[in-house]
């Protein structure tokens, strides 16, 4: 093995650990706002990524140019479920966690059945997108073109939405809310109404990272599962809720990913990510960046 | 110790005398392999189910990697039985002990991890289990291992001819399952689990030994799981990695408790009565080549559970449970 090569593959595991990262941000951006896991986080993944993919069969739009519109779509599905399902999870009175829980694992199971009905459980890709199977040369390292644009859109989105947080009233408000859900109402914030809204602010996220994910990756009902147990550790690496501790998260999964791919055989490759999460928690038991 | 609570466990135990019973009759009537075979399914996974409540339920650390401790009793006997030649009785056994101690090394540091970091510590490290056996070529690997039919045999206990013997078997773990539960709920254990699931800091400061209760109870759930693998391989003949291991299953031990009732004694039984019929029916007569309908159905019917009744269908079975349901509670807090 040179130096070459460990380079060149720590450079994709980068690219691939921020889009992990922006995969998993609308998840800590939930978390943090009022403590729920969305364990359909990987469904929103798949369902942006389908969305993507008949954008592409049907009307002949780039993937590229329908990640605002998927984003839009999701954001809407996400205050939706917000709205039908979630509501009324966090106010069970029994078994409150469990039924946070389940309550979206069902809507998980669900989604997976209706993409299966609908969309068959073939392998479905986006062929001749403009960038598909492009790659660039920087500095001597070959970069796939899908996954570099991906990390860029990552970094713009983790960047936009450091601005959205301090700079807007709504991400005050957001802020806020995630500080203190009683205290807000008192000065006239209708808590429902962030909460809807950090759903499909999350969901959007995701959204734009599943439009990116189409380009180069396969398409069918159970894609969400394994991506979503990406996101967790990503989520819980950098501390639940924390939404720059997703994106630090990211990064390690993926270079850490990048790194047990070359040390051991593939098939073994998400072992590493797995390992660190063990690891990082039982030292730190409320993830790198949580507070204590 | 109150009266009306020995009373009830005394009750809980005739119903089940009485039910076990019912149940073991019932083969004498209904002939149908497919039926049959439906049975044999409800009854374990009210067992694993049952299982799985002990740790999750009544000690309230919900665990979503129990399919780890159900593998590893499949692979066990399977292995041990193929490879050596031990009979799958030992083999049970062996892998019902393999998995109480793999449980108390893997509580040993994840139980002191809170909340969503338990939950993901759990799927992850059954994930990890079911990495390690894709790749363990001895084991058999992605390919898996067929168990090699040797005749009707209670010795090997292999009966290709009939499902009779299977259907004893799966009712006697469900009984053994819910005995275990039964009595545990009386003792110094259930006691415990019950003051550590609702205020660790509180049963700590009044003297329970949080840490060793949750030992416990990791220890009975994941011995009794994996009974109900090394069950499960000599059913289905043939194990791999996905089909003793995979998430789902995990996912399976967890949803009959939550649709009867968490933390309950009759919950999960009655939990997988409901669901484990009607998702085999579905997905025999609508679900087709696996298009799906099944696990609408499923999912549809989990997320109605958990918000409509949150505390499971289990109290609807009481009289309170009816009555509850036409008076509501504020006429009762008005008196």
């Amino acid at each position: 093995m040179t130096a070459e090569t460990i380079i060149q593959s720590l450079a994709s595991g980068l690219l691939m650990g921020l889009l992990y990262g922006l995969i998993a941000v609308g998840l800590a951006l939930i978390f943090g706002l009022m403590d729920v896991v969305n364990f359909a986080h990987g469904e929103f993944l798949m369902i942006a990524m389908y969305a993507t993919f008949f954008l592409f069969v049907f009307f002949a739009i780039d993937p590229l140019l329908s990640a605002p519109l998927v984003a839009a779509a999701l954001f809407v599905f996400g205050a939706v479920v917000y709205l039908l399902i979630v509501r009324f999870a966090v106010r069970a009175k029994a078994n409150a966690g469990m039924v946070q829980i389940f309550s979206t694992f069902g809507l998980a199971i669900v989604m997976r059945g209706l993409a299966q009905y609908f969309f068959t459980p073939d392998y479905r890709s986006v062929t001749h997108s403009w960038l598909g199977g492009k790659t660039v040369s920087i500095a001597g390292i070959y970069l796939p073109v899908p996954q570099l644009v991906g990390a860029l859109v990552a970094i713009a989105a983790f960047g936009a939405l450091y601005l959205f947080i301090n700079r807007t009233d709504f991400g005050r408000a957001l802020e806020a809310t995630r500080e203190d859900a009683g205290a807000v109402a008192l000065v006239g914030i209708d808590k429902n109404k962030v909460f809807a809204l950090g759903w499909g602010l999350g969901a959007a996220l995701v959204g734009l990272a599943g439009a990116v994910m189409a380009i180069f990756f396969y398409i069918y009902p159970d894609v969400g599962a394994s991506f979503a147990l990406i996101a967790y550790v990503t989520v819980a690496l950098g501390g639940f809720g924390s939404v720059f501790g997703a994106f630090a998260g990211g990064i390690i999964v993926g270079l850490v990913e990048a790194t047990t791919a070359m040390l051991l055989p593939p098939s073994l490759k998400a072992v590493g990510i797995y390992a660190v999460y063990l690891l990082v928690v039982f030292i730190r038991p409320r993830g790198l960046f949580g507070s204590m | 110790m109150d009266t009306a609570f020995a009373e009830r466990r005394r009750r809980d135990l005739i119903v089940a005398v009485v039910l076990a019973a019912i149940a073991a009759t019932v083969p004498l009537f209904v002939k149908d392999v497919y039926v049959q075979n439906i049975m044999v399914l409800t009854l374990m996974w009210g067992a694993l189910s049952q299982s799985w409540n002990i740790l999750s339920g009544y000690c309230g650390q919900i665990s979503l990697g129990h399919a780890l401790y159900f593998g590893l009793g499949a692979y066990t006997t399977a292995l041990l039985f193929t490879k050596f030649g031990v009979l799958p009785w030992f083999g049970m056994l062996g892998g019902g002990v393999i998995s109480a101690l793999i449980a108390m090394a893997l509580g040993y540091p994840c139980f002191r991890l809170r909340g969503h970091y338990f939950v993901i510590a759990t799927i992850v490290i059954a994930e990890i289990g079911l990495l390690l056996f894709h790749n363990w070529d001895w084991a058999g690997a992605a390919m898996g291992i067929e168990i090699p039919a040797r005749g009707d045999s209670w010795l090997k206990f292999q009966f290709p001819r009939s499902k009779l013997p299977y259907f004893y078997f799966a009712l006697a773990l469900a009984c053994v399952a819910w005995f275990v539960t039964w009595w545990l709920e009386d003792s110094k254990w259930g006691y415990w689990w019950r003051a550590v699931k609702d205020n660790p800091e509180a049963a700590e400061s009044l003297g329970v030994v949080v840490f060793n209760s949750k030992m416990g109870a990791a220890a009975v759930s994941a011995f009794l799981v994996a009974i109900g693998g090394s069950f499960y391989a000599q059913f289905v003949y043939f194990i791999d990695p996905e089909s003793v291991m995979g998430f789902q299953f995990s996912l399976l031990m967890a949803l009959p408790a939550v649709l009867g009732g968490i933390g309950t004694l009759w919950g999960p039984m009655l939990g997988a009565v409901i669901l484990i019929p009607l998702t085999e029916l579905t997905r025999s007569y609508v679900g087709g080549s696996g298009r799906g309908v099944d696990l609408i159905v499923y999912g549809g019917l989990i997320i109605a559970i958990s918000l409509a009744r949150p505390q499971g269908l289990i109290g609807l079975f009481s009289f309170k449970g009816l009555a509850g349901l036409f008076s509501p509670k504020r006429k009762e807090a008005v008196r």
